[in-house]
């Protein structure tokens, strides 16, 4: 197995993190030793389907974690400081500050009894940035404008139910950004939106990276999505990582058995017309009794008898690791 | 927003009209009258009586001259007070019943209201479960049942307070506790779930996730979102409470409006029922009107005529 290596230490990295949501019928591991790092200036997608863990681990890292949910082990190192270790006020000044999230739905992530303004000025305010009302007020307009947002001076005033989807979302990436973090988390940003919505928040993102200089995870259960914007992607599937690699390494030549099963559920650009999707069959594991072997080795159509007994260990060279007991040198070809 | 209020003081005056016009055929549908008594009372007597108080004439013939007489804020006589007028009873008994209302309102809101954000906020810790405790007690014993209970511990027991009249504030505590005790224990629990439902709505992970405060989180962000119930409840409760208590009035011998309420059902002194119930109809509506106006303030969504 080999290591996905880094010259420089990367911004935020994630080792061996568990995840327990301590609920009346038992624990259900929701995340069970997941490890990913992302580099400076670096968009990574973390992709899976509902239930991967894929949101439980951005909570896990910026410890916003809901009752009953723990950190059961492992470590998360941001900038070479352990988040796990922080007191709650040093964890409480670095939201919003160095590391923003940006959430899936902006209908309801928005509060709707303050106005859109109110909502930006308030990230500036509680880390501190500015010192006057009028420079702040300026500062937000100037987000919005970044944005997107027509007219960003009189819209400052507007309540977010007098905004659409779309430019609900654009002024939560704008109060995301607004104090320029190094690291924005966005958990499924475009899911909640209309498709050709989606296209255009993208594209503000991707547009803000580039001028923020900021990291970006962007958590997504479309592969499209990832392909666009991001030059890594991780796929979870149960809790776990089952495949990381370069965006266009991954699409060109998918290792894990889930990997391809996602990739034959998108339409193919130009492919032939009555090309058939072919869905996964099956449903993910139940966390709440974690299987020993793989989590995929239910659904999977290459499972093997050490399959069910013991989970994989990574396999893979460079930059591309997955976790797959087929690609062991001994595995029947 | 002129426009609104004016709208609204319109519906309110059919609502008021409805009101009269329903109490007063209601009532007299009832069998009996002010001057029926256990001792049989000489017809000619009864008929002198009817006369005076012109309960001879035809009903819609009263129910005009009650109407003309209401417009100018003229509620009649007594039927059963000789020489005194219905204003009369309200101008001498509403003082009582209104400042002790006033002061139960005022310890329902202080009390109320911060044990229910520190419920929701300590959610199942011990003090939430006491609170929770005591409040569904609170709702479960009648006024009637507390206040003896109050005065048989605070006041005959420990001789703290005292046990009738409103002379000073000692003699405010245990009549306001007893009035409001139901109403504290209902406010404590619906701030306590409707704080919780705020705080389990996305835009407090967003507020968390830039870093506002737990306190912020919870005294600007959830607080208001969660103060429309509250509203819609604590609005017509202020009628109800300075329109006086029978039971508590009675246990404390307030000289309150409370007594009047029951008695003049049973005595069928119609025109102190009507005058009464109409003061209390028109103090439920302008609590409705302001309750509708705050709805505003609190949320945009529902701001009127902007």
């Amino acid at each position: 197995m080999s290591a996905v290596t880094e010259a420089a230490a990367p911004l935020l990295d994630v080792k061996g993190l568990n995840v327990s949501f301590f609920t009346h019928v038992g624990e259900v591991r929701a995340i069970r030793g997941v490890d990913f790092h992302v580099n400076a200036r670096e968009t990574v997608g973390i992709v899976g389907e509902s239930g991967s863990g894929k949101s439980v681990t951005s909570l896990a890292i910026l410890r916003l974690l809901p009752y009953p949910g723990r950190v059961t082990s492992g470590g998360v190192t941001f900038r070479g400081e352990d988040l796990l270790q922080k007191s709650a006020g040093a964890m409480r000044a670095l939201r919003g500050d160095e590391i923003s999230m940006v959430f899936q739905d902006p209908m309801t992530s928005l509060n709707p009894v303050f106005t859109i303004g109110e909502q930006i000025v308030e990230a500036l305010a509680v880390h501190k940035k500015k010192k006057g009302a009028r420079e702040a007020r300026a500062k937000a307009i100037e987000m919005l404008n970044l944005v997107g947002i027509p007219d960003a001076a009189s819209r400052f005033g507007a309540y977010p139910h007098e905004f659409s989807g779309g430019m609900r979302q654009r002024a939560m990436i704008a109060m995301a950004l607004v104090c320029e973090p190094s690291l924005l988390i966005a958990d499924e940003p475009t899911t909640a939106l209309d498709v050709t919505i989606q296209a255009q928040i993208l594209e503000v993102m991707k547009d803000l990276r580039e001028k923020t200089g900021a990291s970006v995870i962007l958590i997504t259960h479309d592969l499209a999505v990832v392909s666009e914007t991001c030059s890594r992607i991780i796929v979870m599937y149960g809790g776990q990582v089952m495949e990381e690699a370069p965006t266009r390494e991954l699409f060109e030549n998918p290792l894990h058995p889930y990997t391809r099963g996602l990739m034959r559920c998108i339409p193919a650009q130009g492919g032939a017309a009555r090309e058939r999707l072919v869905p996964i069959p099956g449903t993910p594991p139940d966390l709440l009794k974690p299987p020993a072997g793989c989590p995929f080795v239910e659904r999977c159509g290459e499972a093997m008898r050490i399959c069910l007994a013991s989970r994989p260990v990574f396999y893979g060279e460079g930059r591309h690791r997955a976790a797959c007991w087929r690609l062991d040198p001994e595995a029947p070809r | 927003m002129a426009r609104f209020i004016l709208d609204r003081v319109f519906s309110i005056a059919l609502t008021l009209a409805a009101v009269v016009t329903l109490t007063f055929f209601m009532m007299h549908t009832v069998p009996g009258g002010p001057f029926a008594q256990d001792k049989e009372v000489p017809p000619e007597v009864l008929r002198a009586l009817e006369a005076k108080y012109h309960l001879d004439e035809p009903l819609y013939l009263q129910y005009v001259n009650y109407v003309k007489g209401l417009l100018v804020w003229d509620l009649g006589p007594s039927f059963q007070k000789i020489g005194v007028s219905v204003n009369d009873i309200i101008k001498q008994s509403m003082p009582a019943s209104a400042k002790l209302g006033a002061v139960a309102f005022v310890f329902v809101l202080l009390v109320g209201i911060p044990a229910g954000i520190y419920s929701a906020v300590r959610r199942d810790s011990l003090p939430d479960q006491a609170i929770r405790f005591v409040a569904t007690l609170g709702q479960t014993i009648p006024s009637f049942v507390l206040a003896t209970l109050l005065i048989y511990v605070f006041s005959s027991k420990l001789k703290i307070f005292p046990t009738f009249g409103l002379r000073t504030w000692k003699h405010f505590v245990l009549p306001s506790i007893a009035l409001g005790g139901y109403s504290l224990s209902f406010v404590t629990r619906l701030v306590r779930s409707s704080m919780l439902e705020a705080l389990g709505q996305d835009y407090i992970m967003t507020a968390r996730a830039k870093g506002v405060p737990e306190f912020q989180v919870f005294f600007k962000h959830a607080l208001r979102n969660s103060l429309i119930p509250v509203v819609t409840y604590i609005g017509p409760l202020i009628a109800t409470v300075v329109t006086g208590s029978f039971v508590v009035e009675k246990v404390f011998a307030i000289p309150g409006m409370g007594k009047f309420f029951v008695d003049s059902i049973t005595n069928r002194d119609y025109t102190v029922l009507m005058g009464l119930t109409i003061l209390d109809a028109i103090l439920l509506c302008a609590a409705v009107l302001i309750v509708d106006l705050l709805y505003g303030l609190i949320d945009p969504r529902i701001r009127v005529g902007k």
